[in-house]
């Protein structure tokens, strides 16, 4: 786990990666119970097909789960103004997901870095999943104020 | 197609407590292992009074409604067709085991798209502690697949 460190922080930066599954079917069950999102198109593969699809597959959650825990290895939660995302794509059972997150922009704002990142989540081929953005709110640090 | 009489229709709000280990659990399902939100002792050695509510955890929270299918049944809404399109949350504050919520939703937008193929509903929710205070507002958007 890498920490961000102040004086790194600059737009085109790039989050330790983080990289999750392959997505099992025990993955849905437990995140199902320990979400309370019981939706059963996650779960039980009978209603999934019923409903007009070939399988079950991940809750989208999971996924911004996921893109939390990128963000949270890198800064203290207490940072994330906000954190956003679209769910492009369905997460499948086998896939194996990277996480990844990119400052897109800096601004200095009441004695703050405001960050923006991008985020985005994609299987093994490449396709994007999820993508989305948080807004990270960080002191300037002591060496920046000097100058 | 949904009826857009309902935007602006406000639930009746509700209150959840979070528990320590259902967050122990949601840490489990996610895969995180940093024990800051795992164990009692290593988050208060960083500081914090009780477990975190990890990033996308007061989502879960809202399925503690006494009907989490509320949305779905006032707009008539079968649970196979529904997506979900996106995810937002604003933080106001970090939220510990211990506390109780309050959540307060209401239907913030309602709309198509691909000629109602597709149906959208905006769904946005404030989340108040027991003094009052807002400490996050989340929005969800729902994606309804038609035919």
């Amino acid at each position: 786990m890498t920490q961000l460190k102040m004086a790194d922080l600059r737009v085109g930066m790039v989050l330790p990666e983080l990289t999750a599954g392959p997505v099992s079917r025990l993955d849905l069950a437990l995140y199902c119970g320990a979400s309370g999102d019981h939706n059963p198109i996650h779960v039980d593969i009978d209603f999934a097909r019923r409903a007009g699809m070939d399988d079950v597959f991940a809750h989208g959650m999971l996924s911004m789960a996921w893109l939390g825990r990128l963000l949270t290895q890198w800064v203290p939660q207490s940072t994330i103004r906000r954190f956003q995302v679209r769910f492009a794509a369905i997460t499948r059972v086998g896939e194996v997901i990277h996480c990844a997150g990119e400052v897109r922009e800096l601004q200095q704002v009441d004695g703050h870095w405001l960050a923006t990142l991008a985020l985005v989540t994609r299987n093994q081929q490449g396709e994007t999943k999820i993508s989305g953005e948080a807004v990270l709110c960080l002191p300037i640090s002591d060496r920046e104020k000097e100058q | 197609m949904i009826d857009q009489g309902f935007i602006g229709h406000r639930f009746e709000p509700f209150s959840a407590e979070v528990e320590a280990g259902r967050l122990r659990a949601f840490a489990n399902a996610i895969g995180e292992q940093d024990p800051l939100y795992r164990d009692l002792e290593a988050a208060r050695a960083a500081g914090h009074p009780h477990l975190p509510v990890p990033p996308t955890f007061l989502f879960c929270l809202e399925m503690e409604a006494p009907d989490p299918g509320a949305l779905r049944a006032l707009l008539g809404i079968d649970i196979a067709k529904v997506l979900h399109g996106e995810q937002g949350f604003e933080y106001h504050r970090l939220v510990y085991a211990g506390e109780r919520l309050t959540f307060e939703q209401r239907i913030g937008d309602i709309y198509s798209k691909k000629g109602g193929a597709l149906e959208f509903v905006v769904r946005d929710t404030r989340v108040v502690d027991h003094q009052g205070t807002t400490v996050a507002d989340l929005r969800c958007v729902t994606v309804v697949r038609n035919g």
